[in-house]
């Protein structure tokens, strides 16, 4: 998890003035968030370490002409972000996001003639790994792939705020997106990773 | 009071406002609507247990980070950067 630098113009000031350790630094503070962000629009490791790469050379470009006007990481996340959707639109083949279906099938929920229209009819039951070992086994790789597979839009605003522990603001800043939209997108993908999970333990379950 | 928490937020609508609710961007009403709608149903309790569950797992993925020769060329690059 990435915090907002105490200072950035005294950031900024080390870094024109070429201090290489705060390079350094921030290379290795900034860069996990960096990568996974751009992981999200190019499908190559390789790939998504030359955009962060590029990403840096980018700042170190503009430096001179950064204003301060967002804080610095904002400004750093901001140009990966564009970097990699436009190698990620070069390197797309097709577009298959396709509209948010429904995430539940019909009968999960009552009908509207029922005396209680639209609440539950086969409702979510606690599941039976222990939320500590969710990371571990088998349902790591379930909620990696869950994460993968979100559209393009939904996977940044995820990256940001769950993974990347992002605050709201500064993850609509980098990702040029309103605060409501960025909240949809966000809830739509945490739906579908909480969906990937349950799906997974119903599938596996002993009968 | 219980049975009208439940019927004006049917359990389709109030998982569609799990986000909304845990950032706090619910009216007071609609907050206290879904407050008292989780109090009563079970699934609905569990439902967002489980989004909780899910956003915090999130969070414990471990980090990337660039291989060390990446951070080399940027480190390498720095240094052309700041000598010209």
């Amino acid at each position: 998890m990435v915090s907002t630098p105490p200072d950035d113009a005294s950031l900024v000031r080390s870094l024109r003035e070429g201090e290489e350790a705060v390079f350094a630094q921030l290379v290795d503070r900034w860069g996990p968030a960096m990568l996974r962000v751009a992981l999200v629009h190019v499908h190559n490791r390789a790939v998504a370490e030359e955009v962060v790469q590029e990403a840096w050379l980018t700042v170190l470009r503009d430096l001179a002409r950064f204003e301060g006007r967002s804080a610095l990481r904002t400004w750093v996340l901001g140009i990966v972000i564009n970097l990699a959707r436009s190698r990620g639109r070069a390197e797309r083949r097709s577009t298959p996001t396709g509209l948010d279906a429904s995430l539940f099938s019909a009968d999960r929920f009552r009908a509207l003639g029922d005396p209680w229209p639209r609440h539950w009819a086969i409702g979510p039951t606690p599941w039976p790994t222990p939320e500590q070992e969710l990371l571990a086994g088998e349902t790591r790789r379930v909620i990696l792939r869950a994460v993968a597979a979100l559209p393009p839009t939904q996977r940044e605003v995820l990256v940001l705020r769950d993974i990347e522990g992002l605050p709201a603001d500064e993850a609509c800043s980098a990702l040029a997106i309103g605060e409501t939209n960025q909240r949809v997108l966000l809830h739509r993908a945490r739906s579908r990773v909480r969906k990937a999970i349950e799906d997974y333990f119903h599938a596996t379950e002993p009968t | 009071m219980s049975d009208n928490a439940l019927i004006e937020l049917p359990c389709q609508d109030l998982i569609e406002l799990v986000t909304d609710y845990l950032e706090d961007r619910l009216t007071p009403v609609d907050r206290a609507r879904f407050e008292a709608h989780i109090a009563e149903c079970e699934y609905c309790a569990t439902y967002l247990e489980q989004m909780r569950m899910t956003i915090r797992t999130l969070g414990r993925i471990p980090e990337e980070s660039l291989s060390d020769r990446a951070r080399d060329d940027l480190l390498r690059a720095f240094r052309d950067w700041r000598s010209e």
